[in-house]
């Protein structure tokens, strides 16, 4: 007796636990099928995450208040617009600074190869920080010389072993966009699986590689408020003293623009149809293993109910085993999606993230599967006789 | 005094319409307290079906049938349950659960029983398993006893709650004489301490003498009483 020195009321063991404890195989069985079903769901939940978090990756790390963007741009970088209505911003009230921000793929030779790519060129004026990465901030004195950049360390090794390349010292000239470039120190800030990665230059240093014409225009204005201004008040003043082809957004709009568009996207489609497969799939095996479960336990039950059981206290009984099976499957279940979360998030430089509303809402919905298969499955013991079921 | 059991023109038939097949036809039985009752017949006459219905485990389809006070035609689902509980059931195939030792499976009929703590349970249990001759194998578990061990543990659970009906289907049937002819004097003996009733299926001819009454039943219908000495000839 386990609890035998402590000074609890001794209670009955559940029935459900000599049950399943009694045969171990059986249990392992079934418990790994449960696993496997929320491995199977955590995975294809985990594929659209990395999608969708990877895709809002740059916005979400801008430093701004409300964001100046062309009104017809359905992602950050889709359309520009000219430089000088940021100066007309500025002058609105409210504003404190509008800064620049250029955000455009660049193409890129592997040093190692000589293979042309492509990467993304993220572009700001070193005196007017636009990022809330520590990192990117602290080293802008570093891209102000002529052809210099800062290098994403979580960018694809398909663009070559930049990073090892500059730990151990050598100043290997980098081709981009026709000109050569140095890595004249890292960051880290990851990309998504539409781009292979990132590198930080300056506005003049972007003028150098593409010239004047687009330089003048902008992918967006980054623009902080005066202490004590009101978000709404100064976005509509924004609207009224600008172009109409000139959105004003708030952060989280900005956000959910980028989210909108890639979701619509055939990969966002296909995320989506993915995870939708999954929670069918894990649903259907969630069935299966406690379905089969319980009716081999039916005549047990039968008997249980022959000598006097009520249908209350059996279906009570079946729930117990479903909790039990729910509970223990999803740990291992869990523990190994984290694993292969991470594997992912190395391989792909992709961040994986297991959030914990989902965590919860799949193991409520496999407790929920489990419990009501449980229900059908002893269906047949509350309309039969229990002459019938022996 | 009432009987234990009173059934008044009970016919009960398998399957619908005109597929119908009567198994049982006009019976009438009535059974005294602390009686012991043999029912006896060849396969296929309805025997197993008579005691299923008398054990509310079968719903009644036509005539009267009355268990220990409690009307069965018509009778609701928490009426049956409750009756269940009143009666010692003992299983042609013992019927114990596999995954609880003796003991457990003892206590399953004693969990159902108002009143008693946890410590009363274990009591209880210890004490009717010992009484079958079990009191040493109180924590085995079904698959490490024999035939009539586990026999005998069901005879245990059926009589540990003292109920003053027991049903028993073809006890016997699964074990050797010698265990066989122990098990029922031992059903018998504990009837006669608890003073409950006994109606007992069997083509077992070597238990015919525990009986105060023997029934033979033929194609569905109670065909002739005898009194055990001149069945056992």
């Amino acid at each position: 007796m386990v609890f035998g020195k402590l000074p609890l009321p001794r209670r009955e063991k559940p029935l459900a636990w000599s049950q399943l404890s009694h045969q171990r195989v059986r249990l392992l069985v079934a418990l790994s099928g449960i696993s496997f079903a929320n491995i199977l769901i955590f995975m294809q939940l985990g594929f659209r995450s990395a999608m969708f978090s990877g895709t809002t990756n740059v916005p979400a790390s801008l430093d701004g208040d409300v964001f100046l963007v062309n009104e017809t741009s359905q992602f950050l970088g889709n359309e520009t617009f000219d430089k000088s209505q940021l100066y007309r911003a500025a002058a609105v009230p409210g504003v404190a600074t509008a800064r620049p921000f250029y955000y455009s793929p660049a193409s890129w030779v592997n040093p190692d190869n000589r293979k042309t790519t492509n990467i993304t060129v993220i572009a700001m004026n070193p005196a007017q920080p636009v990022m809330a990465v520590p990192a990117i901030n602290d080293q802008l004195a570093l891209v102000e010389q002529t052809d210099r950049m800062l290098f994403d360390v979580k960018s694809l090794p398909s663009l070559g072993a930049i990073t090892q390349a500059f730990t151990a010292g050598q100043d290997t000239p980098i081709e981009v966009q026709g000109r050569k470039m140095r890595v004249n120190g890292t960051f880290a800030l990851g990309s998504n699986i539409f781009k292979r990665g990132h590198i930080v230059i300056s506005d003049v240093n972007y003028l150098r590689l593409f010239g004047a014409t687009q330089a003048n225009q902008l992918h967006a204005g980054v623009i902080k408020l005066e202490p004590g201004a009101n978000l709404q008040t100064v976005m509509a003043e924004l609207e009224r003293t600008l172009p109409e082809e000139i959105s004003a957004l708030s952060h989280a709009e900005l956000i959910a623009l980028e989210q909108n568009y890639w979701a619509k996207e055939p990969a966002g489609i296909i995320f989506d149809f993915g995870t939708i497969m999954g929670f069918v799939v894990g649903v259907v095996i969630v069935y299966q293993v406690l379905y089969s479960d319980v009716n081999d336990h039916l005549s047990e039950y039968a008997t249980l109910k022959a000598i006097g059981y009520s249908d209350g206290q059996l279906l009570l009984v079946v729930f117990q085993e479903a909790t039990i099976l729910a509970v223990l499957g999803f740990m291992p279940g869990i523990l190994c999606s984290l694993g292969l979360y991470s594997l992912l998030s190395n391989l792909t430089g992709v961040a994986v993230l297991m959030r914990l509303g989902v965590g919860l809402q799949v193991f409520s919905m496999t407790l929920v599967m489990g419990v009501l298969s449980a229900a059908i499955a002893v269906r047949k013991l509350r309309s039969a006789d229990p002459a019938d079921v022996f | 005094m009432e009987p234990v059991v009173n059934i008044q023109g009970l016919h009960h038939a398998f399957g619908k319409g005109s597929l119908a097949k009567p198994v049982l036809i006009d019976i009438n039985l009535a059974i005294q307290p602390r009686e012991i009752v043999i029912l006896t017949g060849p396969s296929g006459s309805g025997k197993t079906t008579l005691l299923s219905l008398m054990g509310g485990l079968r719903s009644a389809q036509q005539g009267s049938l009355k268990i220990l006070g409690q009307e069965l035609l018509g009778a609701s689902k928490q009426q049956l349950v409750q009756l269940r509980s009143r009666i010692g059931y003992i299983f042609q195939a013992h019927n114990l659960l596999d995954c609880l030792t003796a003991q457990e499976n003892v206590r399953m009929a004693l969990r159902l029983q108002p009143g008693l703590s946890y410590d009363d349970r274990t009591a209880q249990a210890i004490a009717m398993l010992t009484a079958v001759g079990l009191g040493h194998r109180v924590n085995y578990r079904p698959e490490n006893l024999s035939g009539g061990q586990k026999q005998r543990v069901a005879i245990a659970r059926a009589l540990v709650t003292q109920p003053k009906l027991i049903l028993a289907d073809e006890p016997t049937a699964a074990l050797d004489s010698q265990s066989g002819r122990e098990v029922v004097q031992l059903m018998q003996r504990l009837a006669q301490d608890q003073s409950c009733t006994i109606l007992l299926v069997t083509h077992d001819n070597r238990i015919l003498d525990i009986a105060h009454r023997i029934i033979h039943m033929e194609d569905g219908r109670l065909i002739r009483t005898e009194s055990p000495t001149a069945a056992a000839v």
